[in-house]
C-alpha cells in the first residue's frame, strides 16, 4: 500500500510534539541515519546548499552534534530553552509509494522567551519520508522560511 | 587625560572606559549617524555582485535606498534610489538585470546609466525644465579597493585608500587565497535583527576574550570533532597564540595563529579524509605563488578585521563579510555574506560554505550565542544611570604587543569613535546642546 497522507499528518503531528516539548533525543530516533537538515537563505530558499550561503546544512554527524549542543545549558541562545508551539496544516503528498513519500506541508512556529514579543517563524515544510520497519523515518526535512529576511526573527537556535 | 564625556582614556592612570549612556541615548545615536555614519566610509557591496551592464542591487545603506548598479559601459555607479520627480523609491527589487528603471507612480523612466529617458507627458513642463538634469542622483562618493565598495556621503572626504590605511594589508591577506586576486561573493544573504546597539557588535566581532564562554558549546563541537586543542601558553586564554592591533583611522584587527582549521588551506577531521589532497593543492597552489611565509600568512592565521565604524571581514573558519546599520540606540540590522575564490572547485566551495556553518551565522554554532550574549548587554544596559561605566582596561600596562584577548584593538575603535563624536574629525557645525 502506497504512504497515505493519514499517516503522514500523524507521522508530522508526533514531530512536532516531540520538538515543542524539547524531547531531542526522541526526535534524533525518527531520522534515517542518512538524514539530512537543512534551511536555505531567505533570499535563495531554491538555491543549492553545495553553492548557496544556507542558514542550516546539517548531515546527520552535525545534526547529532546540533542536539548535543541544544541540550548544553552553555547553548546560551537557548538556554532557557524557548517555549514554541508548532501549527501543521496544508499537508501534501507530493509523490509516495510504499516505501518512501515526499510531502510538503506549511507550518507556522511561535516562539516565546522571556520579555520578548512573540516571533513567528511561517514557512514550509519538505521532507522525504522513508518506511522502515512499519515505522516512517525522516530521510530529509528541508525547511523554507516565507519572510523576505530573518529580520526580527534573529537567529535560528531551535529546530525549525 | 581626555575631557570627553564618552570615554575616560587615561593611560597614564591604566585607565580606560567607557560610558554606558553611548550604548543606550537615542541623541547618541542621532549624533553618530551625523557625524560617523555620514562622514565615514561605508561599505555597500563586492564588485562581483554586479557582473553584465544592467545588474544592480538595491540596499540600505546609513538610512538611504541605495541602487548598486552597473552601467552600459561596465562602469559601478551607486545612485541614491529616489525618483527626482516627487522622490518615490525607483528600484523596487533587491537584485537583478535592468535595461531601465521605471518610476511606477508617474512612469518617470531612467537608462542604467541614471538618465531620466522618459517623462510621460512632457509638453506640460515649463520651457526651463532640462531634462538631462533629471537622471538618477549618485551618492557624493562611490570607490572601492581590491572590489570592495564603499560610499562616502561627505564629498570632501580622504580618499578611500588613505582611509582604509594599515586594513588594506588585511584585505590584501583575504585576496591572497584567490590565485587570480579575485574574489567573488557567494549567493545566499543571512539578514538579521539583534536588539542591540551596533558599537557592541563592533566590539563582539574581534574579541577574543568571549571565545571560552561564550562559545563552550562550539569548542567542545571542534574538539569531539577530533581537532587538536593544545593546553594554553602561560598567559594566554586559547590553545594557541594571537594579537590584537591597531590599524589606524579607528580599524583594528585580532590576529591569530590558526587552531580552528581553515578551507584555505589547513585541514582539520571535520572536512573529511577525502579533502586531504585538494587542500594540499591548494596549499601548494599558495606556496608556488606567494613563496612559503606569505602562503604560511594566509593560511595558517585567522585574521578578525573591523574596518571602522561598521565592515567586519572574518577570515576564519570561511571568509565573512558582515555590514550592520543601527535602526534604533538598541537595535541593528545585520547583513552577512560568504566570499570565496572565483575559481575556486566546486568540491572546494562546498566545503567552505559547509565550514562558514560551523560558526558562523543566525544557524551556526557560535553566532546565536553572539547574538544572546549582546542581547543581555543590552538588557543590562539599562541600568546606565546607576552603573554609569563599562571597563576595557584588558592589556593595558602591558609594553609591547597585547594578545586577542586582550582590549587594545576594542580601545582603538572607541578612541576613534570618541574622536568623531567630539568634533575633532570633521567640520561639521556643533549640535545644539
Ligand atoms: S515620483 Fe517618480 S514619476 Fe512621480
Ligand atoms: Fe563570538
Amino acid at each position: 500500500m502506497t504512504i497515505a497522507r493519514s499517516e503522514v499528518e500523524d507521522f508530522l503531528y508526533a514531530e512536532a510534539a516531540l520538538l515543542d516539548e524539547w524531547r531531542l533525543d526522541d526526535w534524533l530516533g525518527l531520522l534515517t541515519p542518512d538524514c539530512v537538515y537543512r534551511v536555505p537563505p531567505n533570499d535563495k530558499p531554491d538555491g543549492a546548499a553545495a553553492n548557496t550561503l544556507y542558514i542550516i546544512s546539517d548531515d546527520m554527524e552535525r545534526i547529532k552534534a546540533r542536539i548535543v549542543r541544544l541540550k548544553s545549558r552553555n547553548a546560551h541562545a537557548e538556554y532557557p530553552h524557548s517555549r514554541t508551539r508548532r501549527l501543521i496544516t496544508n499537508v501534501r503528498i507530493v509523490a509516495s509509494d510504499e516505501v518512501s513519500a515526499t510531502v510538503a506541508a506549511n507550518f507556522v512556529i511561535y516562539r516565546f522567551r522571556r520579555e520578548e514579543k512573540i516571533r513567528e517563524y511561517v514557512g514550509t515544510y519538505h521532507f522525504k519520508l522513508a518506511r522502515v520497519g512499519k515505522d516512517l523515518k525522516l530521510a530529509e526535512r528541508i525547511v523554507k522560511l516565507d519572510a523576505m529576511e530573518l529580520a526580527s526573527l534573529g537567529s535560528v537556535s531551535f529546530i525549525l | 587625560m581626555s575631557t570627553s564625556p564618552y570615554v575616560i582614556d587615561e593611560p597614564e592612570r591604566l585607565t580606560f572606559r567607557v560610558n554606558r549612556r553611548t550604548l543606550v541615548d537615542e541623541q547618541v545615536l542621532a549624533e553618530e549617524r551625523r557625524r560617523i555614519f555620514d562622514t565615514c566610509w561605508i561599505y555597500v557591496g563586492h564588485d562581483s555582485e554586479l557582473r553584465a551592464p544592467g545588474d544592480f542591487r538595491t540596499r540600505t545603506v546609513c538610512g538611504r535606498p541605495l541602487i548598486f548598479s552597473k552601467g552600459s559601459n561596465g562602469e559601478v555607479r551607486v545612485f541614491l534610489n529616489s525618483c527626482r520627480h516627487r522622490a518615490a523609491t525607483v528600484c523596487r527589487e533587491s537584485e537583478g538585470n535592468a535595461k531601465r528603471h521605471v518610476c511606477f507612480y508617474h512612469g518617470w523612466v531612467y537608462d542604467a546609466d541614471g538618465n531620466l529617458a522618459i517623462v510621460p507627458g512632457k509638453e506640460s513642463y515649463p520651457p526651463n525644465f532640462d531634462q538631462s538634469k533629471f537622471g538618477l542622483q549618485q551618492v557624493p562618493r562611490a570607490e572601492q579597493y581590491r572590489d570592495f565598495w564603499f560610499v562616502n556621503f561627505d564629498p570632501n572626504a580622504m580618499p578611500l585608500t588613505d582611509y582604509l590605511a594599515g586594513a588594506k594589508e588585511y584585505i590584501d591577506l583575504v585576496v591572497d587565497q584567490s590565485p587570480s586576486g579575485k574574489m567573488e561573493l557567494i549567493q545566499g544573504t543571512q539578514e538579521y535583527d539583534i536588539a542591540a546597539n551596533w558599537k557592541l557588535l563592533v566590539e563582539n566581532s574581534f574579541d577574543d576574550y568571549h571565545l571560552l564562554s561564550t562559545h563552550a558549546t562550539w569548542l567542545k563541537y571542534l574538539k569531539d570533532s577530533g581537532v587538536e586543542m593544545q593546553a594554553p601558553a602561560a598567559g594566554h586564554l586559547l590553545p594557541a597564540h594571537g594579537i590584537g592591533k591597531e590599524l589606524g583611522n579607528g580599524h583594528a584587527v585580532i590576529d591569530n595563529i590558526n587552531f580552528r582549521g581553515r578551507p584555505v588551506a589547513r585541514w582539520i577531521p571535520l572536512y573529511g579524509e577525502a579533502a586531504k589532497p585538494e587542500i594540499a593543492a591548494i596549499r601548494a597552489e599558495l606556496v608556488a605563488r606567494l613563496g612559503e611565509d606569505r602562503a604560511a600568512r594566509v593560511a595558517d592565521t585567522n585574521r578578525n578585521l573591523v574596518v571602522f565604524p561598521n565592515l567586519v571581514i572574518n577570515d576564519g573558519s570561511a571568509v565573512t563579510i558582515r555590514t550592520f546599520h543601527p535602526i534604533a540606540a538598541d537595535k541593528m540590522r545585520v547583513t552577512a555574506w560568504a566570499l570565496g575564490p572565483q575559481e575556486e572547485s566546486a568540491s572546494a566551495r562546498a566545503r567552505r560554505l559547509d565550514s562558514f556553518l560551523t560558526f558562523y551565522g543566525p544557524g551556526g554554532f557560535a553566532t546565536p550565542d553572539d547574538v544572546e550574549a549582546l542581547e543581555c548587554v543590552q538588557s543590562g544596559l539599562r541600568t546606565w544611570q546607576e552603573i554609569q561605566w563599562s571597563e576595557l582596561s584588558r592589556g593595558i600596562d602591558k609594553t609591547g604587543e597585547q594578545l586577542n584577548t586582550d582590549e587594545l584593538h576594542l580601545r582603538a575603535f572607541w578612541r576613534q569613535w570618541d574622536k568623531h563624536m567630539m568634533g575633532g574629525l570633521d567640520s561639521l557645525p556643533k549640535a545644539a546642546e
